[in-house]
């Protein structure tokens, strides 16, 4: 018996050939075919959940669930006939049943997916009886709402949270027509596992999971003559946001952002870059302190993922000691925006509102999570947005942004090295850091500072690096599901006193890292991700400084400030420590 | 509720079944077997003993109809809801249960007495309507009967402290 790696068949009469395996969906597009889905996103296993991308093959008497029919040798498909764009219809038409129509006033209005379809269908009126059940929504997170009444039960926030994320915050509780999205025994959201990583929020399809909308704050302050608004902008924003104004996806953007924060009303523009290369300067000192100088458990384990941060305190709270200190790069500037900057600009910190712009919606818990992100004596960020409310302002401003001139940011909390901007996508991190630790330890820069084995898509990247003659084993993680592989490989070591499988560890919770994060614009797949990611890099190889420790503000800034990396002083406004918590408050 | 003897209790319930595949089910069943229902704190022993995520066990627990989350009554009082007794009265007598319990479906009154309960049919149609206390069948039940029932159990809860 042979094996069959190809299928050829029909669909609508056009022939089509595909490697066995191929759904009926995907086999459709081949022939120009868009069958509509719902439930679908093509980060997640297909749920055959809402029935609404049903298809005819001739010989079966059932309707079959496009998605997730693999297509078979000679098989014939009708996609659309009379009957199927009826019951089609009439699966939307009861889904809407059980949805609110407050459209015009949910967070997710024009960029929703239910909204298009029932648009597409052409709904003009309400068949049957509307049945909302009144659920009230969950708030308690201050990152995420969960808006239970709105959800169509496709089931993508839980895939996400469970499968892609490895959390279990969100379960469907009950069955039947009392299905909903809850944590475990219906409490609230803060008291569950959850990370805040917003994967649930990036991947439902209507506003039933939404990030906390902080946008007013920002208004408010913008308008408050009293206060001094600052603004710095994550990396992985840039390579974003100009899918909100029909950029080409991964469009680099930085300078046109410049200019946006400007005519928002923002008095000082900094970059988060520029916080990339001082953690670098931090953590890879702190890397070679551990390694070089043995003080200091080994893996050093990054950061800046504040999803990340939440989930091994939850998860692995026995390995904090691994963890680097350095705080991330948004609250390092937002401490020296109140400390350095206020006191160059003579300005009282108290009057200074920082404002970050993150892919991410973690960053919204971070900037009150402990009492080390108020070590400018007030709190170092006061508001963290996400790209897509980000992008929901400057609408709302009218600003034309597709033709702002590009501008520079502010001195010099917004100049960075191409070490900085890479921290956006997986893998960034460990390459920036590698840049500056082989330095650190042999005094001479890379001859090529490109570290091509720790970058991409693959959930899990190992590699060793030759430091003149050392080697440094590492492992790059990104989707919280792939970090259990690299830190149980640590934990088993540590546990029987064998030599530990790697040095250095970077992890990033969300799937591609921050190019991915769980504020950014929806309907990310993995081509969108590595197209964000491309932005990154492509700047980065452009840039004649491309390693933190050239870069002569951050130079420039422990000179005047800091002294130097770890100093007394660092350790006071630039790094942070750890409690382990439990997966469960209640 | 504390359980002093709670982790001892799942460890055993665990132990007992823990190489059967498919194991979950069973071991909550012999939780709500021991306790009357499933506590939460239970819940959380099981996931940590079994490796396993507490919003899977809720899963389950929350699917099936048969576990229960709260605390039964000293006295379980089925109401049938199925077709006869629906259409010879039975609506008459919850509106009537709730109004001297003051509880809703499924849940248990505050001194613990009775619980309430909503079933599909007992099998017993031609008694419609029907309402079960404990183990005793109350047929063909009038609104006006209610009364007396839980009556008769009150006093039995207070003589028997």
């Amino acid at each position: 018996m042979s094996t069959v790696t190809m299928v050829k068949a029909l669909i609508n009469g056009k022939p089509v050939e595909v490697a066995y395996g191929t759904t009926i969906l995907e086999a459709a597009k081949l022939v120009q075919v868009k069958i509509p889905t719902l439930c679908k996103h093509p980060d997640l296993t297909a749920s055959a959940g809402c029935g609404i991308c049903i298809v005819k093959v001739k010989g079966n008497r059932k309707l079959l669930r496009a998605c997730c029919t693999p297509l078979e040798d000679k098989m014939e498909v009708t996609t659309h006939d009379s009957e199927i764009v009826q019951t089609r219809l009439t699966v939307l038409e009861l889904i809407l049943s059980n949805h609110p129509t407050d459209c015009l006033i949910c967070g997710r209005n024009n960029d929703c997916e239910l909204q298009k379809l029932a648009a597409e269908f052409g709904i003009r009126e309400d068949r049957f009886e509307r049945i909302v059940p009144e659920i009230p929504a969950d708030k308690s997170t201050g990152t995420l709402i969960l808006e239970p009444k709105k959800c169509i039960k496709c089931g993508r926030c839980i895939d996400a949270c469970q499968n892609v994320q490895d959390v279990w915050a969100l379960s469907f509780m009950d069955r039947g027509f009392n299905t909903r999205m809850a944590p475990a025994g219906d409490i609230k959201l803060a008291d569950s596992p959850c990370v805040r990583c917003g994967q649930c929020s990036a991947h439902c399809p209507t506003g039933a999971i939404f990030e906390h909308d902080d946008t007013r704050k920002v208004w408010d302050a913008l308008q408050d003559p009293e206060k001094v608004v600052v603004v710095q902008v994550a990396p992985a924003v840039r390579v974003a946001v100009g899918e909100g104004f029909g950029y080409p996806v991964g469009t680099n953007l930085t300078r046109k952002l410049y200019a946006a924060f400007r005519r928002l009303g923002f008095k000082a523009v900094f970059d988060t870059n520029f916080g990339a290369d001082l953690t670098i300067l931090e953590e890879a000192g702190e890397f070679v302190e551990r390694f070089a100088h043995g003080k200091g458990a080994l893996p050093l384990i990054t950061s800046c993922c504040p999803a990340w941060v939440d989930y091994l305190e939850k998860y692995y709270g026995d390995m904090i000691q691994h963890f680097s200190s350095a705080k991330s790069p948004h609250e390092m500037v937002g401490v020296l925006a109140k400390t350095y900057y206020a006191g160059k600009q003579n300005i009282d910190p108290s009057k200074i509102v920082v404002v970050s712009v993150m892919p991410c919606t973690a960053k919204k818990y971070e900037i009150g999570r402990t009492k080390d992100m108020f070590a400018s004596g007030y709190q170092d960020v006061d508001i963290s947005l996400t790209t897509r409310e980000l992008i929901r302002m400057l609408k709302h401003a009218g600003i034309d942004f597709n033709s702002l001139p590009d501008e520079e940011a502010d001195s010099i909390l917004g100049d960075y090295a191409g070490a900085g901007t890479i921290f956006g996508a997986t893998g960034g991190v460990m390459e920036a850091a590698l840049r500056t630790a082989y330095f650190n330890v042999t005094g001479e820069d890379l001859a090529d500072v490109n570290f091509y084995a720790v970058r991409g898509l693959e959930g899990v990247k190992e590699t060793t690096v030759n430091i003149k003659g050392t080697e440094v084993k590492i492992a790059v993680a990104h989707g919280l599901a792939n970090v259990k592989h690299v830190m149980n490989k640590v934990r088993e070591a540590i546990e029987k006193k064998q030599p530990v499988p790697y040095h250095f560890i970077e992890v990033m919770a969300c799937p591609g890292g921050c190019v991915g994060g769980g504020g950014q614009p929806y309907m990310v797949t993995d081509e969108i991700r590595q197209q964000r990611a491309k932005g990154l890099y492509d700047e980065d190889s452009a840039m004649t400084v491309r390693c933190s420790h050239h870069n002569p503000y951050v130079q420039q800034l422990y000179k005047d400030f800091l002294e130097k990396p770890l100093s007394h002083k660092a350790h006071e406004l630039l790094h942070t420590t750890y409690v382990s918590r439990p997966l469960y408050n209640k | 509720m504390i359980i002093e003897t709670l982790s001892a209790d799942v460890k055993s319930v665990v132990d007992r079944w823990k190489d059967r595949r498919g194991n979950l089910i069973t071991i909550l069943h012999d939780i709500q077997d021991r306790y009357g229902y499933v506590p939460r704190e239970a819940a959380l022993e099981v996931s940590r003993q079994m490796d396993a995520p507490l919003a899977r066990i809720y899963e389950v627990l929350t699917f099936y109809n048969y576990f229960k989350l709260q605390p039964p009554g000293k006295f379980n009082i089925s109401v049938c809801l199925g077709t006869a007794c629906y259409l010879k009265g039975a609506p008459a007598l919850i509106d009537e249960i709730r109004g001297i319990l003051h509880v809703e479906e499924g849940q248990t009154t505050k001194d613990g007495f009775f619980h309430l309960q909503i079933v599909r049919c007992l099998g017993c149609c031609g008694l419609a309507p029907v309402i079960t206390v404990g183990d005793k069948v109350y047929s063909a039940v009038k609104r006006s009967d209610v009364m007396d029932i839980i009556a008769e159990y009150s006093k039995d809860s207070v003589k028997n402290g």
